[in-house]
């Protein structure tokens, strides 16, 4: 029963992780960018469903559609705003830029999230589930949302797989990761790679943030923790490595999903962070890296 | 053309107009609070709404009361900085002060070496007044102007054996609550009034505040059996009330749940606290007082929305401090103390006095017949319905379906 309970939730969770972890990781493998405004997009987007579907009474879809958007739009003004000026800038020494757009970038997450505090107090929101009800598997009632979050997360996955590895441009996608002098030699944009990037970014986030929204609820004081996982499970999976970032994704959800039943809920993260440590005393380049 | 000439002799001519009807200084009363919680969020707007309310009546012995708002961003450190600021530049006479217990926690030694008087509309921890017993000369200048957890403790268990232990049968509980400073006395209040009320104490569970998956939670809970959860949070509210409904834990939630006490709490959860029985000191269209239903409809006319729990204590607070300065003829900090400490006042939320030097809990609020005593609301269809005690009860407890009452079958 317990064995099947932490098997289930785990799932669930660390599909969620996963898929908010893949934007992160992938911004990072093509353009270098940590981009600290992640936990922001996402509770950003989920705000925007929330508010759509029920202050608005647009109903579950239009809400979740909405908050797609959102995330669309909170990512590309994160690289217009934040990002891109210093990739441009001149006044900026090219090997301080790195820390500059990371500075940026979380300046601007705290800017989205006073504003999100501002307009809509710092209180949890729960978006609208699109499936209501439970259902019980192997004896453990699980509330059906649950398995939609995991499916969706999946699909989403699964199709940022396909446009990477079989459409043109996600193959010019996944060259200038590997290396961005030849992209250009090859006379494809880097900015429009950019531009595709940041694209997929805010639609993985956008969906991620609605589905925690769902499944969770997220309030402004979620942006930090949400940053932080992000960035820890991408650190453990190896910076830039998607499929590294999966991997991790279910070692952190399992880990704090097993913690949490076995031990007690109080300390559900801290053994995925000293794993954390530990892997970067041993394997400074995280369990999948390439550099 | 509007000049700033122009502009300038306008604003000196209001200038003139307005001090030419107001015969001494303002009185001064610092708001600190916190603008973005929903609880904290009613502080300021029902202190103004007050404030005006007893300027347009002439004031004060002809002194105008003006309320200087800070927002702590529900900070202790923030809340500090305000205070010292409000004291030494605003020059304020009084403080009215936030609904977070570390918060009013970090003021109390400030509002003794400041000598300035505050009192805090909505923090709950016992060790407010604690610490005045123990250092009166040094505290006194500190007033509880909200229940204290134990007081909190006391009335949920009163409402509970008239709600769930004579009709229901119910035997068992599981406190849940947040790990917080205002739940330590009130988990103990709960160990020790549920037993005498002949329900026991199955397990007592404390979660951290950041946690945002409750389901190990409620699982450990179902498997415990217990009849009832006796809840105190907070802190959190929506992510618990969610979780709760969409995994259908069939255990009936009852206690304290300030953010339940909010009109928005039922959109921020998209109704899935239909049937969570909370603790509050008023409710929609309950006249606890004649003056709690005159103030409702007056901030809801001012300001589009309803007042949290903190809102209406703040109300009242401003009009409490406003008669001790009457009744100490002045505002030399130490004879108000001694007018607050004698007040007697008819607020929003009931009777009010305070606990006199000498009680375990100087300067907390009196509770029980003929003071304060609370009421016990349920969610219902999105209407906070209250449903004790019987004499202002507008409805009767309902459950939702997937509550299953194992002991009301036998």
């Amino acid at each position: 029963m317990l064995f099947w309970q932490i098997l289930i939730d785990g799932f669930a969770i660390s599909a969620l992780y996963a898929l908010g972890a893949t934007g992160f990781t992938l911004i990072f493998g093509v353009s270098g960018v940590l981009n600290l405004s992640h936990g922001a997009i996402m509770v950003g987007a989920a705000v925007a469903a929330w508010a759509a579907a029920g202050e608005f009474g647009t109903g579950p879809y239009m809400g979740a559609l909405i908050g797609i958007l959102a995330g669309l739009v909170l990512a590309f003004a994160t690289y217009f705003i934040a990002v891109r000026p210093i990739q441009r800038s001149r006044a900026i020494a090219e090997s301080e830029k790195e820390i500059f757009i990371l500075t940026a970038t979380l300046l601007w997450g705290i800017i989205i999230q006073e504003a999100i505090a501002y307009l809509f107090t710092n209180n949890a929101k729960t978006v609208l589930p699109i499936v209501e009800g439970v259902t019980t598997v192997f004896g453990v009632r699980t509330p059906r949302n649950e398995y939609f979050t995991a499916v969706i997360c999946w699909v989403a996955i699964g199709l940022l797989w396909f446009l990477v590895n079989r459409t043109r441009r996600g193959k010019s996608v996944m060259a200038a990761s590997m290396n961005p002098r030849g992209v250009t030699l090859l006379g494809i944009e880097l900015s429009s790679i950019y531009l595709t990037v940041w694209a997929i970014y805010g639609l993985l986030a956008g969906v991620a943030g609605i589905l925690l929204g769902m499944f969770l609820g997220v309030s402004s004081y979620s942006v930090g923790p949400l940053t932080a996982s992000a960035f820890s499970i991408v650190v453990l999976g190896g910076l830039g490595s998607v499929s590294g970032s999966l991997i991790a994704a279910y070692v952190v959800g399992y880990l704090e999903t097993g913690t949490a039943y076995l031990i007690s809920p109080a300390y559900r993260t801290i053994p995925a962070l000293l794993l954390l440590v530990v892997v970067m005393y041993l394997r400074p380049q995280g369990l999948f890296g390439r550099r | 053309m509007f000049s700033l000439k122009s502009f300038l002799l306008a604003s000196c001519a209001t200038a003139l107009i307005s001090s030419s009807a107001w015969a001494a200084d303002p009185i001064k009363i610092g708001v600190i609070a916190e603008a973005q919680a929903v609880a904290g969020s009613s502080i300021a707007p029902a202190a103004q709404l007050a404030a005006e309310e007893i300027n347009a009546k002439g004031g004060v012995d002809g002194r105008k009361i003006e309320i200087v708002v800070y927002d702590n961003h529900s900070s202790s450190a923030e809340s500090v900085r305000a205070f010292q600021r409000a004291v030494s530049e605003d020059k304020v006479n009084a403080v009215i002060a936030s609904y977070i217990s570390e918060v009013v926690l970090a003021l109390e030694p400030w509002a003794g070496r400041l000598k300035t008087l505050m009192i805090t509309p909505g923090a709950a921890s016992d060790v407010i007044t604690q610490n005045i017993a123990k250092n009166y000369d040094q505290l006194k200048y500190t007033f509880h102007g909200y229940l204290t957890s134990t007081s909190l403790a006391g009335l949920v268990c009163d409402a509970a054996k008239d709600l769930l232990v004579e009709p229901y049968k119910m035997k068992t509980a599981v406190i849940m609550s947040e790990d917080a400073a205002w739940t330590t006395p009130l988990d103990a209040g709960y160990e020790k009034c549920l037993p005498d009320i002949g329900v026991k104490v199955v397990d007592h569970i404390r979660m951290s505040p950041d946690t945002t998956d409750f389901t190990p939670i409620f699982n450990k809970i179902e498997a415990l059996k217990p009849d009832v959860m006796i809840t105190g949070i907070s802190h959190v509210g929506t992510q618990p009330t969610v979780q709760w409904k969409s995994q259908q834990v069939p255990i009936p939630m009852f206690g304290i749940s300030s953010q339940a006490t909010n009109s928005t709490f039922w959109k921020d959860t998209n109704g899935a606290v239909e049937g969570v029985m909370f603790n509050a000191v008023s409710g929609p269209g309950v006249a606890v007082t004649p003056k709690t239903l005159p103030f409702v409809d007056a901030y809801q006319k001012k300001f589009g929305n309803i007042p949290s729990y903190a809102g209406y204590t703040s109300y009242d607070e401003v009009y409490m401090i406003a008669d001790a300065i009457h009744r100490a003829g002045g505002t030399d900090p130490d004879k108000m103390v001694e007018a607050m400490e004698a007040t007697d006042y008819v607020g929003t939320i009931g009777r009010v006095a305070f606990k006199p030097k000498g009680d375990p809990n100087p300067h907390a609020l009196r509770t029980g017949k003929g003071y304060i005593t609370g009421l016990m609301l349920q969610w219902q269809g999105g209407k906070q319905v209250n449903v004790w005690p019987k004499e202002l009860a507008a409805g009767t407890v309902t459950w939702p379906s997937f509550i299953k009452l194992k002991a009301a079958s036998n």
